[in-house]
């Protein structure tokens, strides 16, 4: 395998111009959206079948006039498929559609998905999406096909500011910690590295910067970062503490007592007859 | 510190609905059908009398047909539904062979469906009297493990909801065991009232309303249980929100009539079992209701 690549997104330095989201859709030949007025500079809404890349705006602004202590930063943020090292969607796919290429990267084959639609059930970012037209799902690729012709992903190579940068996961890792210390340093006390290290689905390919708790962004904090087979085994133990039960239940209500089955049989047999 | 503790339970979704509608809604009704019936007929077949025999019989010719329903909804409920194999076979480039996960409930439901399959067809054919009666240690054998597989069939489905990240789904365990415990209480109900069509069957009937009974019991007990599990996760609201609430109190009246049976005295309810087919089947629409909307309430409320 070779080294694992990765994205990081520094939400700090992003100015929600969505450069991004056009340079996906553009290499990976996405269908454009129909217009639609939001009520909010976010005209895209969620990533899916077509939006493999979506920046969120996070439009906390105060009702009354802004003045010296309530203003509030407008957040933005490049919000991508986080290619988890533990990946729900992955975890659960019955088909064996989804799969680790070697840039430990995740990656639908749509030629093996057949549409059943448990990893959009299982992801807990929201990133996978149905595509009526082909009848499978679609998600981020992290441009698969560019990476395996050594070129960067199409969206890290269109963000203006540097807010997406791409590169070997160990490198970047590197990058967002230094980042980090200056923006603590400059006072910026919730500032915080998301999926950098194993704490969230054992660390993720696309991490980022935050420049608040991840709740804020949509985001599942370390308590809820959790994968769908938690529950397999209390689900399947309560199933069949269920089925012992209910067996046992079904012995009592059904075994024979003596005699007392015929002469019921008998008994309502002669009613009817009567 | 009580409010710290509090969120750290308290359970956050940001995922998207799988859109699994109708199609998945008719499946897990009908595999909780087709695996009750089949194991309530093989209790049948073992404990019960020679009179109990031929709604026994009912039972394993009912099971079958269901499974095939199943299989067809399951199919076309797929994006790509010609390639509902893949379920089975890895088609991964360099990497093709079976394909099992026995830690996605979907993969080992797959597979367990199609053994049942087996198990039920050939049940079926010998409730028809096609294969010669199934007695001894090898009629009990292959009953036996053809009931594990129902009771799988009819409960697996509660768990791929559970092994996942949408809300409600996931901040329960008891699906699981409430889907089990539904299917029961609605085959049986489905199974006395085939056997009020026939004079001779009354004490089965019996029997099968007293099991329901017990069955819509456990269901009730696991309703708690389910709602309990939502609250802790702070998803109570989410299950309950608009309309759901109401399908909910429809699913608890449909549990009233076997509950009441419960306390049926044996002989009136032969003389009921004569003389009261219409009352029967009612209340055999009632509790299969009942089944179907408790169904519909969990898979659609987690998607709104």
């Amino acid at each position: 395998m070779a080294e694992p690549l990765g994205l990081f997104t520094d939400t700090s330095i992003c100015i929600g111009c969505k450069a991004c989201e056009v340079a996906c859709k553009e290499w990976n030949q996405l269908p454009g959206n129909t217009p639609e007025f939001r009520d909010s500079f976010d005209n895209t809404g969620q990533l899916d079948a077509q939006n493999w890349r979506h920046v969120k705006f996070i439009e906390r602004m105060p009702d009354e006039p802004v003045a010296v202590g309530n203003g509030h930063a407008w957040l933005m943020m490049s919000d991508i498929c986080k290619h988890c090292t533990h990946a729900s969607c992955l975890e659960v796919c019955p088909t064996q559609a989804i799969i680790k290429t070697e840039f430990n990267t995740v990656f639908i084959q749509q030629e093996v998905c057949n549409g059943c639609r448990d990893c959009i059930a299982a992801c807990p970012y929201g990133a996978i999406g149905f595509n009526a037209d082909t009848g499978t799902v679609h998600k981020c690729t992290m441009c698969y096909d560019r990476l395996q012709n050594n070129l960067e992903p199409a969206c890290a190579k269109a963000c203006p500011t540097q807010s997406i940068q791409f590169g070997k996961l160990a490198d970047l890792q590197k990058k967002a910690d230094a980042r980090l210390a200056t923006l603590q340093a400059q006072g910026n006390s919730e500032a915080q590295l998301y999926g950098r290290d194993d704490k969230v689905y054992g660390g993720l390919g696309a991490f980022f910067l935050l420049m608040q708790k991840p709740e804020v962004y949509g985001l599942p904090n370390k308590q809820n970062a959790v994968l769908p087979s938690r529950n397999n085994s209390k689900s399947y133990f309560g199933a069949l503490v269920t089925a012992v039960i209910a067996v046992f239940a079904g012995m009592v209500a059904f075994r024979r007592d003596g005699t007392s089955g015929a002469v019921h049989d008998g008994d309502s047999a002669s009613a009817d007859n009567g | 510190m009580t409010v710290t503790a509090q969120v750290r339970i308290m359970a956050e979704h940001f995922v998207q609905s799988p859109q699994w509608g109708w199609y998945i809604l008719g499946y897990f009704f009908l595999a909780g059908l087709t695996g009750g019936s089949y194991t309530l007929a093989t209790m049948l077949r073992w404990w019960g009398g020679a009179g109990d025999q031929r709604i026994a019989r009912l039972g394993f010719l009912v099971a079958f047909p269901l499974v095939v329903v199943c299989g067809i909804f399951l199919t076309v409920d797929l994006g790509q539904p010609l390639r509902f194999w893949h379920m089975m076979i890895n088609t991964t480039p360099g990497d093709t062979g079976l394909s099992f996960k026995y830690w996605s409930p979907i993969s080992l439901g797959s597979w367990a469906l199609l053994v049942y399959s087996g198990f039920s067809f050939i049940s079926f054919l010998e409730a028809l009297g096609m294969l010669g009666p199934f007695s001894g240690a090898f009629g009990r054998l292959f009953n036996f493990i053809g009931s594990i597989l129902a009771l799988f069939i009819a409960s697996y489905t509660g768990v791929v909801l559970s092994v996942s990240n949408q809300p409600v789904w996931s901040d329960t365990w008891a699906l699981g065991g409430l889907f089990l415990a539904s299917a029961l209480s609605g085959s049986a109900a489905l199974l006395a009232w085939f056997a009020s069509s026939r004079p001779d069957a009354g004490s089965t009937q019996w029997r099968l309303l007293r099991a329901d009974g017990y069955f819509a019991l456990l269901e009730l007990v696991l309703i708690v249980v389910f709602f309990g599990t939502l609250a802790a996760a702070g998803t109570l609201s989410h299950a309950l929100a608009g309309p759901w609430v109401f399908i909910w109190i429809l699913v608890f009246a449909s549990l009233v009539a076997p509950l009441m049976g419960l306390g049926h005295d044996r002989r009136l309810s032969a003389t009921l079992s004569a003389r009261g087919g219409a009352l029967t089947a009612s209340t055999a629409l009632i509790v299969l209701a009942g089944v179907f909307l408790m169904r519909l309430a969990i898979i659609f409320s987690a998607q709104s």
